[in-house]
């Protein structure tokens, strides 16, 4: 560990303790997500290796890194749905299984088939019992649920239109509205904000970002692009080619590190508030950070 | 021509038609969200070769139409689990299966008037035994797709959230498979083979143009379905035409009427 509470992997190779707590008295010392010298590798090829990190109660990580780093498999392994090659994942102090109540889930942004026989409030009800067997008898307590989540989210008023004819914004806020009506104490975000405009990209930011706040729900949100999270963000786990560093944001997005972390130079230019990313990909669509600056 | 409607083996299609349309449409609404129209039409031409296989061996045409169609539906699930793989998985499997039909034809000259019947649906020569067979596959059909029915409408139209919440989603693609296969074999008896797609797609396509609420979608289905196959044998009843026309062109029309009603309206 540096003196700076920030963690690099594969470099320093002390990962596993605790960092200074980036975010103060939110974070008891009860880590929801533990990772230890865990390792993944996907058909013979490793994705990445000797990642040790503890996440803890309220914290709202952000994971950022380049196209095949393994940020979807991260999430993957949380939700038992991928086993680590080595090492351990442990949620809640347990080995990751299938279909954990506990755990919120929040896919890629991408579009309904406008025909689906689908409204707002079914895409929601299935994030509640969807999973179970049988036929629905749609209780009272279930749907008085569900509408409180959808205000929860604003998304009254389109709730009962099919969501194919809705717009990548409403369809997301109905997504978080689905990952949050089980009441979960730990919400995984895969991109989320993939193809939505900027004001829509900050409504689903600040929805999750108020749930984390008002529930103590530990929030792993992986981004492309780091600025629409970067006033929420208590910490940046970057997954690098099969390097990785953690840290608060001031730390990790400095060109210090992330030139160590990729390996070759890299230089970062503050400008209005955001941050770009010079000299390394980080991944997604658009160059690293860049959206927003130029153009736009 | 009213005195036919004493006859029992118009009883006896009108019942054996009821079951069938009733498992049809249930089972429509899953086929068209999960784009199964090809795997339907390709277990349909292998149930073909079933059932001309067991005529060739001396067994129930009905036992080879369902052996066969429960195989292919096993293949098909085990070949094409990926989505993109599954075309291929299907279109292989079903020309493997009509070629061996062909053969049988052959081998077994005899077979002519059955193979057109099966070819193209005969309920109006149901017996009381397959009036009974009929009902025990769709008492199958039906409990399975209750058993299944939320887990398998949420791997449906939302898999990803699905997969991370826990469902089965490869398990249960491989149980929806198994589950057409039945209603396929149901289903053969009234429109036959070559039309299955009237009465297995289209009242669940209709359907889906009246209303967004997956629960209703399944219910308008089924009253469709069910509506178009006694709308068909009555047809048939009358003009001695075949019942699977009138299926077929019934079928189509409730199509066109709910795309017109459903562009004409919102959908609630």
């Amino acid at each position: 560990m540096t003196r700076d509470g920030s963690t690099l992997g594969a470099d320093t190779r002390t990962a596993g303790s605790l960092p200074s707590d980036p975010i103060g008295d939110r974070g008891a010392l009860d880590p929801v997500v533990q990772l230890t010298h865990a390792s993944l590798a996907l058909s013979g090829r490793s994705i990445w290796s000797d990642l040790s990190a503890e996440i803890r109660r309220g914290e709202f990580l952000v994971v950022i890194g380049p196209n095949g780093a393994g940020k979807t498999s991260l999430l993957r392994v949380l939700l038992g749905l991928q086993p680590t090659t080595d090492g351990h994942a442990l949620v809640h102090g347990r080995a990751p299984r299938r279909g954990n109540p506990e755990i919120g889930y929040v896919p890629q942004q991408r579009a309904f088939d406008p025909e689906v026989p689908l409204r707002g409030r079914d895409l929601v009800s299935m994030g509640l019992d969807g999973h179970r067997w049988g036929v629905s008898v749609s209780a009272r307590a279930n749907r008085r649920r569900v509408d409180r989540i959808l205000a929860l989210v604003g998304a009254q008023s389109y709730a009962d239109t099919p969501v194919g004819r809705l717009s990548g914004g409403e369809q997301q806020r109905l997504r978080i509205a689905q990952a949050l009506v089980g009441d979960p104490s730990l919400l995984l975000c895969d991109e989320p904000l993939l193809s939505l405009d900027l004001h829509s990209q900050q409504v689903i930011v600040q929805l999750i970002a108020r749930w984390s706040r008002d529930h103590r729900a530990t929030v792993i949100f992986v981004t492309h692009d780091v600025n629409p999270v970067m006033s929420v963000a208590d910490r940046i786990l970057l997954l690098a080619g099969g390097r990785w560093g953690i840290g608060p944001v001031d730390r990790m997005m400095t060109a210090e590190a992330l030139s160590r972390l990729y390996g070759v130079p890299v230089g970062v230019v503050e400008y209005a508030g955001r941050i770009c990313i010079l000299g390394a990909d980080l991944g997604g669509h658009d160059p690293v950070t860049a959206r927003g600056e130029i153009g736009e | 021509m009213t005195s036919l409607w004493g006859y029992a083996f118009v009883h006896q299609a009108l019942l054996a038609g009821t079951i069938t349309a009733i498992v049809a449409g249930a089972v429509g609404p899953f086929i068209t969200a999960r784009n199964m129209g090809f795997a339907v039409h390709g277990l349909a031409e292998v149930a073909f070769t079933g059932a001309a296989g067991a005529v060739l061996v001396g067994i129930a045409p009905e036992i080879g139409l369902v052996g066969a169609c429960f195989l292919a539906a096993l293949a098909i699930g085990l070949l094409g689990v990926r989505l993109r793989e599954r075309d291929i998985a299907i279109g292989t499997v079903l020309a493997f299966g009509m070629g061996l039909g062909v053969l049988f034809l052959v081998l077994y000259t005899r077979y002519a008037t059955e193979a057109f019947s099966i070819l193209f649906g005969a309920i109006l020569a149901v017996s009381v035994q397959d009036v009974l067979w009929s009902a025990g596959v769709g008492a199958v059909v039906l409990a399975a797709l209750i058993a299944v029915y939320r887990p398998l409408h949420f791997a449906s139209v939302d898999p990803e959230v699905a997969e991370a919440r826990g469902v089965p989603v490869r398990l249960l693609s491989v149980v929806f498979l198994l589950i057409m296969a039945l209603a396929v074999a149901e289903a053969v008896q009234v429109v036959g083979i070559l039309l299955i797609l009237s009465l297995l797609i289209t009242p669940a396509g209709a359907a889906r143009r009246l209303t967004a609420h997956p629960g209703r979608v399944v219910a308008y289905s089924i009253l469709i379905a069910v509506g178009v196959t006694l709308g068909g044998i009555v047809g048939a009843v009358y003009t001695s035409w075949p019942v699977s026309f009138f299926v077929a062109s019934l079928s189509l029309a409730a199509y066109l009427l709910a795309r017109g009603l459903g562009g004409a309206q919102a959908r609630a």
